[in-house]
């Protein structure tokens, strides 16, 4: 497919200015001298995604993305930068000084993976039908053919939450402690 | 819309992931690169999904279960950090040598 036929279609443009939106945001996520503009460029980052996946008609996946990451994530990486880090402005003990190996090993990753899937997948074409993946179909493979796998992950998630306000949770002393019971 | 545009947009992404979890100090930083990543297989999972049109949705459903385990470490993850910073006063991974030799 040459470049001309590409960008003559409509729906490729919508694309490039989604994935340069999400590219920019993801740079700035790894760059950003400021741990909360950080977090809030990965709100950028996520919610071009979700831009992308309307556009391959997943419309589900694409506000559970929204709600999930955006509107619990996000928070929690807020609260999480609130509590460890009571000054919020610029800081330079953010990165470690060595950063070209990092950047050549993610360089040669990002290669290795564009030039697998440019010889893997050539000029497949995704379906663009236009009418967005019926819920219904996901339910029913949810709680049909992968209802093990669902209620697994639902228990995963119950466990993560149980251990998470476990951990996070301060321990009482022994004079607390004792306070407590005679209480 | 090819599927490799989508393919190399995630590959990208991916990498950028890689970059800042090998390049920075802060672990709630750390954990927002990973997130990048996780990300960046959802498109891909998608993609693959729109490309192939199984009868189930499968991509999508897989992408469903990404974003479940990625909420789960999200939230087991930042209690971690909570707590290495209530004992340490340091959110810096070059600073917990506590268990090196």
């Amino acid at each position: 497919m040459s470049i001309g036929s590409w960008i003559g279609e409509p729906v490729n443009w919508v694309f490039l200015a989604l994935g340069l939106a999400v590219l920019v945001s993801g740079f700035r996520v790894v760059t950003s001298k400021n741990v909360v503009h950080a977090a809030l460029f990965l709100v950028g980052a996520l919610a071009g995604t979700a831009g992308l996946f309307i556009l391959l008609s997943a419309e589900f996946v694409a506000w559970v993305l929204v709600l999930v990451y955006i509107g619990a994530v996000v928070v929690l990486f807020l609260f999480g930068i609130m509590i460890t880090r009571a000054p919020t402005g610029l800081d330079e003990g953010l990165d470690s000084e060595k950063k070209l190996g990092p950047a050549l090993l993610s360089l040669a990753v990002f290669v290795m993976l564009a030039w697998g899937s440019i010889e893997a997948f050539g000029d497949n074409a995704v379906a663009t039908t236009g009418a967005p993946t019926a819920t219904e179909i996901l339910g029913g493979a949810l709680l049909g053919r992968f209802v093990i796998p669902f209620e697994l992950v639902g228990f995963v998630l119950l466990a993560a939450l149980v251990g998470g306000i476990t951990i996070a949770r301060r321990d009482l002393t022994p004079l607390e402690e004792e306070q407590r019971t005679s209480a | 819309m090819i599927a490799n545009q989508f393919l190399i947009l995630a590959a990208a992404l991916f990498s950028l992931g890689i970059y800042g979890l090998l390049i920075r100090r802060n672990i709630v930083l750390i954990l927002l690169s990973v997130e990048l990543m996780l990300n960046a297989v959802n498109i891909n999972l998608v993609a693959f999904e729109s490309m192939l049109n199984t009868t189930e949705a499968l991509g999508q459903v897989f992408a469903i279960f990404v974003i479940t385990v990625a909420a789960a470490e999200v939230g087991i993850g930042l209690a971690i950090v909570l707590m290495i910073f209530r004992n340490r006063r340091s959110a810096n991974v070059d600073e917990l040598n506590l268990m090196r030799w």
